[in-house]
């Protein structure tokens, strides 16, 4: 399975000049951005490690796709995403969120069910990928 | 000239002659005007209410008596002189019309009126509006009348809950950012069995829409009672997440007859774990606040669908313009609210348009008249409210979508997801796909409104599920004049 979370996960993935592109757009609003890194895709796995600060001060498109590649180079076989973050009064949120690395393999989620009375059903998503520690998955 | 009866004022007691102006305090009938409703030297204070009244005398009706009178009704007055004013500050308590303006080429006349912040009870709709649209639209001396806009000082805005979350809550809630989100509404909207309807709801959500939502008029009834429904579609929801691994919503509609059943069905579905519930606008300014009360209590998002409102929003000589309802809507807490598509097939000319969005999702507004925004708003930090465009939108209009509404916005392709050639999923796909593709060219910098058939065929390419839906939908438009432009000033309207 291909996990959709982030901004553009419905196109095919992005060429290193097309997330420049969308990195030249954030820096454009003024929007620094962040690189993250995580094994553990669950969809309300909000926070995901951080490659270093925000790089708050880093204004050109060409100095972060290089951070951004040394991040893949160290961790070919994790979720890499890259965010434009706005700090304005009001706002002070994502405005918008890329996956720019991918497992070779997505082995998706279990969908477990636990019946309760009345016909309710709990129900608990699990990575299979999550069943391994943390730097053991996607080997 | 009084309204009612242009002689009452002649009594034995009171002999009222044209150069002879009889006392303010004179048992009788006296003009509006004269009893202190029409001020054209009236400065606004910063803590007014302001309202425009658009408005039609009957004939023989001076403009400023017809205006003066508006802003009497809609506050202190009654129809004759009462002595008990006096035991008031009554200047305080009266509105005060302070400008009537003719509108270019019509009949009508735009009215000003200020109410002082204290006429009205902290936090309550029903309380505002029950002054401001309480008696007054049925006053025999006005052929019509309309609400125009409003101005809500901060200091009032302040006493209102707001959003139950807002937009930024929201997508950080749903971890997603960077574009529009997804709906539909699930079709034919009545009569499917709640197993059939929750199947709807996995497809579309599975192929790629962030949100699915019951009809306006899917509460509980025979076919499909509520409880069976929120189970299959909670069920479609899960199943749906763990085939993406992205958060997914349906809204489960709570919208019934007593503010107890709504309470018991928004429970259940918070025990489901659904991350968001709707009502219908015909529930009740009162019970809308108090469902934005719940939601801000229990975490869940509220959607709230405007079934009703163009009874009364529509038509430009009557009722209260869809503007004044955002106003209200953001003020009572919801967090969606569908504010027109421009190019679908439901009621809304692009700059009117435009400027609700305006009002439900900017911190502050200045007056444009040519948006029909007569006052400025400041919303303080109150969240904003997202806005929702659906009825008759399909994938071929994305470049439209995006350029009209932005990027803070739920599209909802009903039929346009349901009616795709090859199944639902691929409808739900063909939508993500393009409004994906167009967020991509717009952040390069190209013209997307211009290009926007090329970059939606260029995205086809790898997408049959898009190929076969502007194949379907290429020539479909709604093309039609709206009814309700603003015309405040002489402006071009699409």
């Amino acid at each position: 399975m291909r996990i959709t979370q982030g901004t553009f996960s419905y196109l095919p993935d992005f060429t290193d000049d097309q997330i420049e592109a969308q990195v030249q757009y954030c820096l454009d609003n003024g929007w620094p951005l962040l690189i993250e890194y995580t094994d553990d895709p669950h969809p309300r796995n909000i926070l995901w490690e951080m490659w270093g600060m925000p790089m708050f001060d880093i204004k050109d498109p060409t100095a972060i796709m290089l951070e951004l590649n040394a991040c893949r180079k160290t961790l070919p076989r994790h979720y890499i995403r890259i965010s434009g973050y706005d700090r304005s009064l009001g706002r002070a949120s994502t405005m918008l969120s890329i996956i720019v690395n991918r497992p070779p393999e997505e082995p998706g989620f279990h969908l477990e069910r636990e019946g309760g009375p009345d016909r309710q059903m709990r129900y608990t998503l699990r990575s299979y990928a999550a069943d391994k520690p943390s730097g053991e998955r996607y080997q | 000239m009084a309204l009612l009866t242009p002689n009452a004022a002649t009594t034995p007691h009171n002999v009222a002659t044209s150069n002879n102006k009889k006392s303010r305090w004179s048992a009788g009938v006296a003009p509006y005007a004269e009893m202190g409703y029409y001020n054209p030297d009236y400065e606004p204070k910063g803590t007014d209410i302001l309202c425009a009244f658009r408005f039609v005398p009957q004939d023989g009706v001076e403009p400023t008596e017809a205006a003066a009178a508006v802003a009497g009704e809609s506050s202190t007055a009654t129809w004759t002189v009462v002595w008990t004013d006096r035991l008031t500050a009554h200047e305080h308590f009266q509105a005060k019309c302070y400008n009537v303006v003719p509108v270019p080429g019509s009949d009508q006349y735009i009215a000003y009126i200020a109410y002082a912040l204290d006429l009205f009870e902290e936090g309550s709709i029903a309380n505002l509006t029950s002054s401001i649209i309480g008696n007054v639209f049925g006053f025999k001396p006005l052929k019509s009348l309309r609400l125009e806009d409003m101005r809500i000082p901060l200091h009032y805005t302040m006493t209102f809950q707001g959003p139950a979350h807002g937009i930024v809550m929201e997508r950080e809630y749903l971890n997603k950012y960077g574009r529009p989100l997804l709906g539909a509404t699930t079709k034919p909207k009545l009569g499917l069995s709640a197993r059939n309807y929750g199947r709807v709801v996995y497809e579309a959500l599975k192929g790629g829409l962030d949100f699915v939502k019951d009809d306006e008029n899917v509460n509980s009834q025979a076919f499909m009672r509520w409880r069976d429904r929120y189970l299959f579609c909670m069920e479609a929801v899960n199943k749906a997440e763990s085939m993406t691994g992205e958060i997914k919503g349906h809204y489960l509609n709570v919208t019934a007859a007593t503010m107890e059943d709504m309470y018991e069905r928004a429970s259940f579905a918070k025990e489901l774990g659904s991350v968001i519930v709707m009502v219908d606008l015909t529930v009740g300014y009162t019970a809308i606040q108090s469902m934005a009360k719940w939601c801000r209590a229990n975490g869940l998002i509220l959607h709230l669908h405007r079934a009703g409102h163009g009874t009364y929003t529509r038509q430009k000589t009557h009722g209260v313009s869809f503007r004044v309802i955002a106003k209200w809507m953001r003020l009572a807490g919801v967090d969606h609210l569908h504010a027109g598509t421009v190019v679908g097939k439901l009621e809304g000319d692009p700059n009117a348009v435009r400027g609700y969005y305006s009002t439900l999702r900017s911190a502050k507004l200045e007056p444009d008249p040519t948006l029909g925004l007569y006052f400025e708003q400041d919303w303080g930090q109150m969240p904003g409210v997202m806005p929702v465009a659906s009825g008759g939108i399909h994938a071929g209009q994305i470049h439209q979508l995006l350029h009209y509404l932005g990027e803070d916005v739920v599209l909802q392709f009903g039929g346009g997801t349901i009616g795709h050639p090859s199944g639902i999923a691929d409808g739900a796909t063909a939508n993500r796909v393009a409004v994906e593709a167009m967020i991509q060219a717009r952040n390069e910098g190209r013209d997307y409104l211009a290009e926007g058939p090329d970059i939606l065929a260029a995205a086809s390419r790898n997408s049959p599920a898009l190929r076969a839906a502007l194949e379907v939908w290429k020539d479909v438009t709604f093309d039609y004049t709206s009814t309700d432009t603003p015309d405040a000033v002489v402006t071009p309207t699409a």
